[in-house]
């Protein structure tokens, strides 16, 4: 396994590595130990703290109806932003200068603005319900965000997909509409999927504006059970949210690797660093939910295939 | 607009408490991300391993689960301290994620041919990471890491929902007070966040250019 830090180790180093491989898992135990140490002694693994999950099985069903508000919201969220950011995507590239200037400001005032922010103006300003504030705030972010996603995928074709389409006669948004944007769309799947994680972990900002979903479940059955159940409940509706936000993100890297394997037959990469290793760092990229980072990444220069 | 001139200092307090939280756990979350980068990239098993399931669940763990276990959980386990430290707290143990991934990319994006070269004029280790590689792997990491400021300045807004008096808290409370004008108190508190984020783009943007044609 050579790595950019180290080479193939030889025998001296792999026992040091051994050496490290002890000393580190002896740390990491002691830490983790010494956790759940302090935890236990205050009796947060005592029966009578989670007791609720079984004898109360009207727990689980409010924590099943905060989850199912947390997709709903999401969903229709992910809908409405991923049609919205066609439309700004499109607008973006007018040919007409003022719209092109117009929608890039507006795309930068949206994505400069925190989500809760503008779960708050939807609930204050509108005269909506609260699941449709939160809607409205993830819509709002996540099309600005995706729009911009789905313009760097249109910026990264082939200057010849744009060419030909004028040579048939094709308009510039007629070559958008057939040529460009289903390209793009197919580019930037992962880069996308992975924007789904992170509206997905906006969501539960529907709590600050007081839209009842699962955290919010959380904390109105401590407020019915008292602060003793709190850990219990709080670790299981954690372990929810990171079980459905792991899947995502795996569906993310799934959807990365069938792209890049279908795509293997295509031309060079111009990336300096790996030709023969096509995806060694482009393929972790995108990976996972990362949020700051995922407009830099679709436009990090040179792991997309240019012919 | 009378809303915004007449609590001026209010504003200007929740402005500065969002900077401060924004620069504090940012340079926290740079120091614990580094680290986890190191983590992840060294040759050590253990090490790796822990890296990259810190960076697994913080990453697919909402941030407002994040506050809320450091501002009602905590407690139970005897750590009391004040609103603002659990901010911190929370925005470090989040963003140190999304540095370590940065640190990480960054280190993998230099080619290996040129760790390769710089050990075979024999450079030692610490020359090569010093002359060769890191400075390349800086190159790359730092429009993202500026990406990941602006996040984390979004994200400060958080903390105005778990009691913490910054720009987004006091919003909500001016629009409370003065439900008659609150359009013009939301446009404040958005002006000010796009004080700190629109010029933080612009900045990642230009050392991107940069960073690009460094190549």
């Amino acid at each position: 396994m050579s790595s950019v830090l180290y080479d193939e180790p030889g025998p001296r180093t792999r026992r040091l590595i051994q050496v490290g491989t002890v000393a580190g898992a002896l740390v990491l135990a002691g830490v983790a130990a010494f956790v759940l140490v302090q935890f236990s002694s205050r009796g947060l693994f005592d029966a009578d703290r989670w007791d609720i999950f079984v004898e109360r099985t009207d727990v689980w069903e409010f924590l099943g109806r905060g989850l199912l508000a947390t997709l709903q919201a999401a969903a229709t969220g992910a809908v409405l932003a991923g049609v919205l950011a066609v439309v700004l995507a499109v607008l973006r590239m007018s040919r007409n200068g003022f719209v092109r200037r117009t929608t890039a400001v507006v795309i930068e005032l949206f994505r400069g603005l925190p989500v809760v922010l503008l779960m708050l103006a939807g609930a204050l300003l509108l005269p909506v319900s609260l699941f449709w504030a939160v809607v409205i705030g993830l819509t709002i972010y996540n099309a600005a965000v995706m729009g911009e996603i789905l313009r760097a995928g249109i910026l990264s074709l082939p200057k010849g997909q744009t060419e030909a389409a004028y040579a048939i006669g094709l308009t510039h948004f007629q070559t958008l509409r057939m040529i460009l944007l289903p390209q793009a769309v197919r580019q930037m799947l992962p880069s996308l999927v992975s924007q789904l994680v992170v509206l997905l972990k906006d969501t539960s900002l529907g709590y600050i504006v007081g839209y009842l979903e699962l955290l919010r479940s959380v904390q109105n059955l401590r407020d019915f059970f008292g602060n003793r159940y709190l850990f219990s409940v709080f670790f299981v509706a954690a372990a929810i949210y990171i079980t459905v936000n792991f899947l995502v993100s795996r569906l993310a890297v799934l959807t990365e690797r069938v792209l890049s394997r279908s795509r293997s037959g295509g031309g060079g990469d111009v990336a300096p660093v790996n030709l023969d290793e096509g995806t060694r760092d482009g393929g972790v990229d995108t990976r996972g939910g990362s949020a700051p980072t995922a407009t830099s990444q679709s436009r990090s220069p040179g792991t997309r295939e240019r012919q | 607009m009378d809303a915004i001139i007449d609590n001026a200092d209010l504003y200007w307090e929740g402005f500065t408490t969002t900077l401060s939280l924004a620069v504090v756990s940012g340079a926290l979350a740079l120091v614990l991300g580094t680290v986890l980068g190191a983590f992840r990239v060294s040759p050590i098993p253990p090490l790796r391993l822990a890296g990259a399931w810190y960076v697994e669940t913080v990453r697919n763990t909402p941030l407002t689960v994040v506050f809320f276990f450091t501002v009602f959980v905590m407690p139970q386990v005897g750590i009391q301290v004040p609103f603002y430290s659990s901010a911190v707290v929370a925005l470090t143990v989040y963003t140190a994620a999304f540095v370590c991934e940065a640190v990480r990319s960054g280190v993998n994006s230099v080619g290996v041919g040129q760790a390769e070269a710089a050990r075979s004029i024999g450079l030692t280790f610490g020359q090569s990471l010093r002359h060769i590689i890191l400075p390349q792997a800086f190159r790359t990491v730092i429009p993202p890491l500026i990406n990941i400021f602006i996040a984390l300045t979004k994200n400060t807004s958080v903390a105005g929902g778990f009691f913490v008096a910054e720009l987004f808290n006091v919003g909500r409370r001016l629009s409370n007070s003065l439900s008659d004008q609150v359009p013009w108190v939301l446009l404040g508190v958005a002006l000010f966040y796009l004080l700190i984020t629109i010029p933080a783009g612009v900045l990642a943007g230009w050392a991107e250019r940069k960073a690009a044609f460094a190549r």
